[in-house]
Parts: structure tokens; sequence; C-alpha cells
């Protein structure tokens, strides 16, 4: 290998990927070629560099390359009895940063998304308020705007897993999540137009859709935080994320993020609904159930390495990538182990922290090419640490269904495959 | 404050209310005047419900069941219905009244969510065959699982527990040892290659191929 133009392309990012040893011996007879001659990519003129390429106008609303045609919502058909009650998954093994492109977020229904027009959208507050009102979309674009970014977390993101390792991949184990910049108005400032009465103490809010989706939220939580959203990344929400209306419920359980919202209703209780009687409650080892558990709580995950994301480049710099998040607050730490837990390191916080939001995560390290068992820990601003799946089996046994916040663990092997697994 | 606002909307009238207010409490607020009895519900769930739900509400394939599993909420596997594990029967007639039939809610008039509701509470062995319901007697009928619920308490059995410093180092008493394996269960959707679906493309592959075409 003293021959100087091997060693140019051995410099280059090519060079490398094609001198290690991954590939195979057609791959090294390859990258021999390459090096001799100089990586054609570079040493000849490709079309690209010398022709045209699209026009402005061939895409008005533009769709991602082809070539990431595997960054997509994914279902999984056995987990529901009807694709129209039902999940998928966003692909949050392939994404980076904070923000979820809305166009791979993922969805849940219980009756479809549903097809509703900013004409034929209405709003009606009621119940135990001064004045029953009605407002069309034109009436909610009037009111005092406020942005506000937030992860929604479906309440049985990771429910599956209760019982063991059961899917492959950090999209189905953990992609029930997206987190957008939503702008829209607060719904106390909407509770105020109508008039809370003093005997007021529950806001019920529900659906256009067939499902209706009712969901008792406390007034306290109601004059908090809790958004009337219009706009999700910066444009109208998708369809099948509510539009042109859904509420923002931070740092709470995906099912009260009413879509389609048209009804809120003031009552002196609880409606317990079916969302939050059948549904929505979590099952204890003494056969009782807890209710109204709206926190979701502290969380992370590695999204690479994991299932979907080998690592195929060899030994050396690996970049260890993932998500943190809380109900509680924001994320002040994220611990990552290499070792099944017995030694951690503090990762990087890479951009802002904002409480009740996606946060990212980023260490690098140099892997020796050696197994590994990854795991991340969350640590919010309360001081509440993320805990293992059997510290929360402990208490809570195998039947919960929802609020699985528990560490994931990764089993890299020493060909690069990452593996879903549970260690003891 | 609140009798100000900006003056946006309007009021809303008392038809447009009770067209969309068809919510049902547990205390019985919301429910509508009318009645129907366990007979009429069975005729009326044989043609609305029991291509789902099964001709005794036991559940077909894997729709819900409404019917059974008394007694197994601390099992393996509990079987959480009407029965067993609902609270309140006002969540029962508020949910088929709203959002049931599947596909076609909305559908099912007041008495005859009345009489459904009876038949189901037939179907979970707590009423006999000759019951009648009504907007009267409804609030006298108490589920099985009524006390089967507490609010969330994880603010004192979970989050003192878990806010302790955590371990850096030497944590672990021994090598961890894999306990369980999603592979072995093979569940999840694949890629034509046989990866997990949207695994990430190959780029060594994808580089390697591209001089190839180039030179044939």
């Amino acid at each position: 290998m003293s021959d100087p133009t091997s060693k140019a392309a051995g410099t280059s990012r090519r060079g490398f990927l094609k001198t290690t040893a991954l590939g195979g011996a057609g791959l090294v007879a390859g990258a021999g070629a390459a090096a001799a001659e100089g990586d054609p990519l570079i040493t000849k003129v490709q079309d690209w560099a010398s022709g045209f390429g699209d026009p402005v106008d061939a895409a008005p609303y533009g769709m991602p390359i082809r070539f990431e045609s595997h960054v997509v919502r994914r279902n999984v058909e056995w987990l529901t009895e009807s694709p129209v009650s039902s999940i998928n998954f966003t692909p949050i093994h392939a994404l980076e940063g904070t923000i979820t492109p809305q166009g791979v977020a993922f969805e849940r229904h219980h009756s479809g998304a549903i097809e509703l027009s900013k004409d034929d959208y209405r709003l009606m507050i009621n119940g135990l308020v001064e004045k029953p009102l009605v407002f069309t979309f034109e009436d909610l674009t009037r009111f005092p705007r406020h942005v506000l970014t937030a992860f929604c977390e479906c309440a049985a993101n990771g429910g599956m897993e209760w019982g063991g390792a059961q899917l492959e991949g950090v999209q189905f184990t953990q992609g029930m999540i997206h987190n957008m910049e939503y702008t829209g108005i607060l719904l106390k400032d909407l509770l105020a137009e109508a008039g809370v009465k003093p005997e007021g103490k529950w806001v019920y809010v529900e659906g256009a859709d067939a499902s209706s989706n009712g969901r008792s939220i406390p007034l306290e939580k109601a004059m908090e935080d809790v958004m009337v959203a219009f706009y999700a990344n910066g444009e109208a929400l998708r369809k099948e994320h509510g539009y042109p209306v859904r509420l923002v419920v931070p740092g709470w359980e995906g099912n009260m993020w009413v879509k389609w919202l048209r009804r809120i209703a003031i009552y002196d209780q609880a409606v317990e609904g079916r969302e939050e009687t059948s549904k929505y409650t979590d099952m204890m080892p003494d056969g009782r159930a807890r209710k109204w558990t709206w926190v979701m709580d502290a969380k992370s995950v590695i999204t690479s390495p994991s299932p979907q994301v080998p690592i195929r480049h060899g030994k050396g710099p690996l970049v260890i990538t993932g998500l943190a998040w809380s109900g509680n607050g924001k994320v002040t730490r994220v611990d990552v182990s290499t070792d099944g837990g017995n030694t951690w390191t503090e990762a990087r916080i890479s951009g802002d922290a904002k409480p009740k939001a996606l946060t990212r995560f980023h260490l690098d390290i140099d892997w020796d090419g050696s197994e590994m068992f990854l795991q991340s820990r969350c640590i919010d601003e309360t001081g509440y640490v993320q805990p293992t799946k059997d510290a929360l089996r402990e208490i809570r046994g195998t039947n919960n269904v929802y609020h699985n916040n528990s560490i994931q663990t990764w089993w890299v092997q020493p060909n690069g495959e990452v593996e879903n697994v549970e260690i003891a | 404050a609140f009798a100000q606002g900006l003056g946006l909307g309007r009021p809303a009238t008392l038809e447009e209310i009770a067209a969309w207010d068809v919510t049902v409490l547990p205390d019985g607020t919301g429910l509508r005047p009318g009645s129907g009895d366990v007979a009429r519900g069975e005729e009326v769930f044989l043609e609305a419900c029991a291509a789902c739900h099964g001709e005794f509400a036991e559940g077909l394939d894997s729709w819900p069941s409404l019917s059974g599993g008394q007694g197994t909420l601390s099992d393996p596997r509990p079987v959480k219905t009407i029965g067993s594990y609902w609270p309140y029967l006002s969540t029962v007639w508020d949910y088929i009244h709203r959002s049931m039939p599947f596909g076609a809610a909305q559908t099912i008039s007041v008495d005859d969510t009345y009489a459904i509701t009876a038949f189901l509470l037939y179907s979970n062995g707590l009423v006999e065959d000759d019951f009648v319901l009504s907007h009267e007697n409804f609030t006298e009928v108490r589920l099985p699982n009524e006390d089967g619920f507490y609010v969330d308490d994880r603010a004192s059995t979970e989050y003192p527990l878990f806010s302790a410093e955590p371990c850096m180092e030497n944590c672990r008493s021994e090598a961890p040892k894999v306990t369980k394996r999603a592979v072995d269960l093979n569940v999840t959707p694949r890629d034509p290659d046989g990866r997990p679906a949207g695994s990430m493309p190959d780029l060594l592959r994808a580089s390697a191929a591209a001089p190839a075409e180039e030179t044939a």
C-alpha cells in the first residue's frame, strides 16, 4: 500500500468504506481497482454535474427523495382487530434532531382519519358555563396565538414489550410518538369567552369523529398549558392529526390530545368515558387498576444503533444517537451504557432541552468491534431517573398495558447486527 | 374577567347542545327519558352488534368481548369486559349511543340503547331476562368492578423510589445475560431481504454496485 494513489483513495470516505473488510471478496477487489484508478465518482464527470436537474415547478409540495423510501410510517397488522381503530409507528430509527416530519408522524385513530373542512368545522363550549358558545374556524383564528413544542406519546407506546422483547426495531417499540411545534390558542382563553362557573371542575373534550374519543381533563391542567392547535411544524395540521383543530396537552398521554375537536364541556365531575375506564386504565398485580394516569414519565431510547440501523462501517468512530423526553418537565441529563448498565457515561444533549418535548442526545464512542449492551437512561428536572423494566414490573406486574417508560437494551453483536433484548 | 372576553363566537342554541352533548356521567347526568328490556336488546344486538361481538356478547375472532371474564383481573391473562372490568353503566350507554355500531355510529335510538344496555347486563349475568332498564332505574345498577380503580398514585408509589441518585460505575454484580430476544418471536414486519421493515439501506453495497454499472 505504498502506492501514492492508493494512499489518496484511502483518505477519501469512499476509499475508507471500500477498504474495510466487511464487504466480502468482491468488494475488496473493487476497492483495489478504485484505489489504483481513483474513485470514478470523482474522476469521471457525473450526469448531475453536467446536465439539468428538475425545474422549480416539478413539485409544488415536495416529497422526500426516493432513496429515503424506508423512512415511512409502518403498521403491525396483528396488533389490532381493525385498521381504522389502530396505530402506526414513526420511523424514529431514521430521524435526527427533535422535530418529527408530519408526513411520517404516527397515527392513532379509533374510527379512522376523517376529512373535516374548515368551512364545516364547528366548536361548541357548553355545560357549566355562563354562556354556551359556538365558534367557527374563522372565529378561532382571531384569538391571541401561542407557540409551543411538545411530544405526543401514545399511552401504549412500548406496551407490547411489557412481557418481554417482542418487536424488532425502535420504530416499533418506541415509535408511537411525534414531536411538533404547534401554533394555536390557549384553552383558557377560549373558556374565558364562555365563562366557567365556580362549580365547573372538569373539562370534557371530544372529537367530531364517530369514536369521539371523549376525555376528562381537570380544570387546573386546562387553565395551565393546554392548547387548541391549528398549525403543526409551520403548516396546518394533517388530516390524520386532527385537521383543522386538535388539542395539545403537554406532557400527557396522547389519547387526551383529542383530534378534530368539536366540543368542550364543563362538568362538576369526570365523565368516566370509555377512553378513561375500559381503556387508558392500568392494571396492577392485585387486579385493581390505576385510572387518570395522565402524565408520561421520563423516558429515552437509543435510535441508532438499533435493530433497523445495524453498524455496517466496522470498528472505530461510532455515533450513538437517541431521544429523551419527560412529561414532568425538561430532560436534564441522559446517561448511556455500553455494558448493560454496569458503567454509565453522561451523553451530550444536542440543541435545546424544552419542557415536555423530545430532546436529542449523542454520545460518540470508538467501537472496538466487541459486543455491547446499549442502554440509555433519562433524568428529568424533578430528579426522576428512568427505571428499568424490572423495576417497573416489580410494582406494576406485566398487565399494565400502558406507560412503559423503561430502559431499552440493544444487543450489538460483533458483526454489527443489533437486537431487541432483555437482560438479567 | 370571564364576563368580558373578546366577544367571539355566538350563543349555542338548545337544539345544537342537545344534538352534540349526548354524554352521560356516572351519576346519570345526561340520561334521556326512555327504556328498553332484555328481549328487545337481544333483538337489536343480533341485528346490529352480533356480527362482531357474538350472539352472547362474547366476542367473535379478535373483536372485543363484552361479557365474561369475571374474576380474572389478577390472572396472568385477564379478560377485561363490561362485566369483569368496567366501573360504570353510564359508560356503556354513552359509548354505544355515540360510537357504535363500528362504522355506523349514532344510528341507535335512545330506547334501543337502553335495550342493548339491558341485554349486556343480562349477558354478563347481572340481571334476569325480564329486566327493563330506564332512565329512572338506571343509577340503581352497579357494575361488579366499580371499586376496582384508584387515582394515579405514581407520585407516592414510584417517583420517590425512582428519584435516587443513579449508579454510574460498577453497577452490576455480574455480566449481562440475555433472557429475552425479540428475534425468537419473529412477529415484526419484514423487508424483502428479511430484515426488520424500514431498515436503513446498505450504503456499502450501494457504493460497490455503482462502479460496476458505470463500467458495464
